[in-house]
């Protein structure tokens, strides 16, 4: 082959694959028209006044992943009629939990050349409160029972040149006096009542139990552990090892988390286990697929978390106990919260 | 087109002979470098939006990808020292790396039909495969095309055209994100399109005969005991220069804390702001897209193995700025241009000095074993590293890494390896 015939050749595969990338920009820019459009067979979403305060029935707030005009925006279903009427409230929020009248959002805010993002605090009725600019992708979201205590999880790192080795950073944040601890990594931390430093120390999935004892994954040393809290000590202790994510039940006595178990494969390691924190008894729950969520309690009995889907995401519902199997409870959804 | 033809100096030209400086960078080293600049920019667009694809777009966490990171980088590893045995049976070292980066490739489009955590961690699995597959022949085919004298050169040019890829490739899939809405399937697919361009331009533009290449080589043309067999690749290590290159590549190695431990110190002492951490490592590949270059002709002129021992003297000046008390504002541009420099006169400048003492028929199996003998050794030093940060503090375990760097230096340094591999006008003699 001569050098013109080789640059033709180039030439040519550059002008097909161009076609191909310009196709493909074309079509996800043509989205913005698609987005306009609910999807069919999608569920029904309208736009509305949505509160988290008092709600006449139990609702589910819950961020809607269904293509139409109010993708990705918080919005609200009766817990009784979770395939229901949709009411979208034009907030719009990668991750969401809300409890005592208080929500907490984690939403992008998209720049030029890269996104930025912010945690935003949000009334009963979602106008913001005060925000917060997170050094990372968002990914975990709790409120106290109590709505004062807010307590979020970003990504950090996922550069290029570090490659795909991330971090997170865990912050607490007292809603009432403003005081925020960035990072659970300030804490002191006690392993089996001896002082743990650890330069690779991580924490993730805060669940709280009340304004001052809260619940955390934290790992180190390719482990992780179950800890147990302080706000006002500022101090973590291990109780616990394998657990993620953990959620604690509405009377404080059990734990739902994802497990790695031992024997599976190394990309999809978790399955959802429930641990009674008196009696340290684990037990399986009856979820045969690879959990990556931090569950939500529906109440003492079920457990709801999110599987991915065609739509992003969908949610499914669970007994707590070991028994039955999971059922879908809201196509296209994501990041729960049950307003009590 | 042959490189060899395009090619005038012989082998036996004058190590620092003034056309020795004034020759080009063989076409074929500006061929592999293109392919590995289009190649970063495809391979860094995913890895730039996938933690926001998974957690934004499919609500799964990327910590299980975190932790899988270094099983799938043990495994490029190995299947590095594979991809380098199979190049140098029959002389394929464009046949692996066509393979190697057209598995790569064919991972973009198949990350648009994956939604699950198993199958997207098979793809990028199967994505690292064609990154070890293909590393070792295209070094071996760089080293093959140079003439001794100027390989510095091309490594650096190499390197820096594929730190100018990794640049780029965060930028275009942004630009992407923005022009788009969620735009996840268009990054991939133009990922995908970029990376065939890739594969076009190395098929297309990388002469792949062998017998081309070997004639403005001057390596030893001695070859080792039992051919291109894997005994004979591991026999390499019999022959005093490599053993000695690769012993001080890996006591270096064992002192080499690595790129995520910096930038935590960095941020621990200096107080670098959280929405700022991110950048760090850009500042790190800035200078090395800079100094690739100057810093790979400079081991041409003064050898390559006192620049790769003085690279590592930068590393050390750089573990010494975040030990001192100077807090200045300029502390972390410096600490990063000093690790940029690190890798500018440290990661290229090794293959080429390394290509210095591994006969021809053997070149793709040695790089890959040195390569992979220094990556183990860096994996080592993180896991010291991270416990002697645990039980001393940050503060005394990065004073006890600028130690074991400073002994393992002079170390180095008597060994001198150079006589046999470093200086570009004793490889003869070598041979």
């Amino acid at each position: 082959m001569t050098f013109r015939t080789k640059l033709l050749v180039l030439l040519t595969a550059v002008v097909v694959l161009a076609a191909v990338a310009a196709a493909a920009l074309l079509r996800a820019g043509d989205r913005a028209a698609v987005r306009d459009h609910p999807q069919a067979g999608g569920p029904p979403v309208v736009a509305g006044q949505v509160s988290l305060a008092h709600p006449p029935a139990p609702l589910i707030v819950f961020r809607n992943m269904a293509y139409g005009p109010h993708r990705d925006e918080l919005s609200t279903v009766r817990a009784g009629d979770p395939a229901g009427r949709r009411t979208a409230s034009g907030v719009t929020c990668l991750r969401f939990h809300a409890a005592g009248g208080t929500g907490i959002c984690l939403q992008a805010e998209h720049g030029t050349l890269t996104d930025s993002y912010r945690a935003v605090v949000l009334d009963s009725r979602l106008r913001e409160v005060a925000h917060y600019a997170l050094p990372g992708i968002p990914t975990r979201a709790r409120v106290s029972p109590s709505g004062r205590l807010a307590a979020w999880t970003v990504f950090v790192g996922g550069d290029s040149y570090a490659g795909t080795d991330f971090s997170t950073r865990t912050a607490i944040l007292d809603t009432r006096t403003g005081r925020l601890d960035p990072s659970l990594e300030a804490y002191r931390v006690t392993r089996d009542g001896r002082a743990l430093h650890a330069a690779d120390m991580n924490f993730w999935g805060v669940t709280f139990a009340d304004d001052r004892v809260f619940y955390a994954t934290m790992a180190t040393g390719g482990k992780t552990y179950l800890v147990r809290g302080d706000v006002t000590t500022r101090s973590l202790s291990t109780l616990h090892t394998n657990v993620e994510c953990p959620s604690l039940s509405p009377d404080g006595t059990r734990i739902a988390y994802k497990k790695r178990v031992a024997g599976l494969p190394a990309d999809s390691p978790w399955r959802l286990y429930v641990l009674d924190l008196r009696t340290m008894r684990e037990t399986a729950l009856a979820e045969p697929r690879s959990v990556d969520d931090q569950a939500v309690w529906q109440d003492g009995r079920t457990v709801v978390y999110s599987m991915p889907s065609d739509f992003g995401s969908d949610l499914y519902a669970l007994p707590a106990d070991g028994t039955g199997a999971p059922h879908l409870l809201m196509r296209a959804a994501l990041a729960p919260a049950y307003p009590r | 087109m042959y490189v060899a033809d395009s090619r005038g100096a012989p082998a036996t030209a004058p190590a620092r002979g003034p056309s020795g400086r004034r020759a080009a960078v063989a076409p074929t080293v500006l061929a592999l470098g293109s392919v590995s600049l289009i190649t970063d920019v495809s391979s860094e667009m995913v890895t730039a939006v996938l933690p926001l694809y998974l957690v934004t777009g499919l609500g799964l966490s990327p910590l299980g990808f975190g932790l899988l990171d270094g099983v799938y980088n043990g495994f490029s590893a190995l299947v590095r020292l594979v991809g380098g045995h199979l190049a140098d049976r029959g002389g394929r070292h464009k046949s692996v790396a066509v393979l190697g980066y057209g598995l790569s490739a064919i991972c973009k489009p198949l990350l648009l039909l994956v939604s699950s955590l198993p199958l997207i961690g098979a793809v990028l699995a199967a994505d690292r495969t064609g990154k070890g597959l293909r590393t070792a022949p295209r070094d071996a085919m760089i080293s093959l095309a140079s003439a001794p004298e100027s390989r510095g050169r091309a490594f650096g040019v190499h390197r820096a055209m594929d730190t100018a890829g990794a640049l780029l490739g965060p930028l275009v899939a942004f630009v992407i994100l923005r022009a788009t809405v969620d735009g996840y399937d268009a990054v991939f697919t133009v990922s995908f399109c970029v990376a065939a361009v890739g594969v076009v331009v190395l098929v297309l533009f990388v002469p792949g005969a062998r017998a081309g290449a070997k004639r403005t080589d001057g390596a030893p043309e001695r070859p080792a005991a039992g051919g291109v067999s894997l005994r004979a690749a591991v026999g390499l290590l019999r022959r005093r220069d490599v053993r000695r290159l690769s012993v001080c590549a890996l006591l270096l190695g064992l002192a080499t804390v690595s790129d995520s431990f910096v930038y935590l110190l960095l941020q621990h002492r200096l107080g670098v702001p959280d929405r700022w951490f991110a950048l760090l490592p850009l500042g790190t590949a800035a200078a090395f897209l800079l100094l690739a270059v100057p810093l790979g002709w400079l081991a041409d002129l003064v050898g390559r193995w006192q620049v790769f021992l003085g690279g590592h003297l930068a590393l050390l000046a750089a573990y010494g700025l975040i030990l001192s008390s100077w807090h200045g504002a300029a502390l972390p541009y410096a600490v990063l241009a000093l690790h940029g420099c690190f890798y500018a006169a440290t990661d290229g400048v090794l293959m080429a000095a390394a290509a210095g003492c591994v006969p021809a028929e053997l070149r793709s199996s040695g790089l890959a074993l040195v390569q992979t003998g220094q990556a183990a050794a860096r994996f080592a030093c993180s896991l010291a590293f991270g416990t002697a940060w645990s039980v001393w503090g940050d503060r005394s375990a990065l004073g006890a890494a600028a130690v074991a760097l400073a002994v393992c230096a002079v170390f180095s340094y008597r060994l001198r390896p150079w006589a046999a591999a470093g200086t570009p006008g004793t490889t003869g003699a070598a041979a």
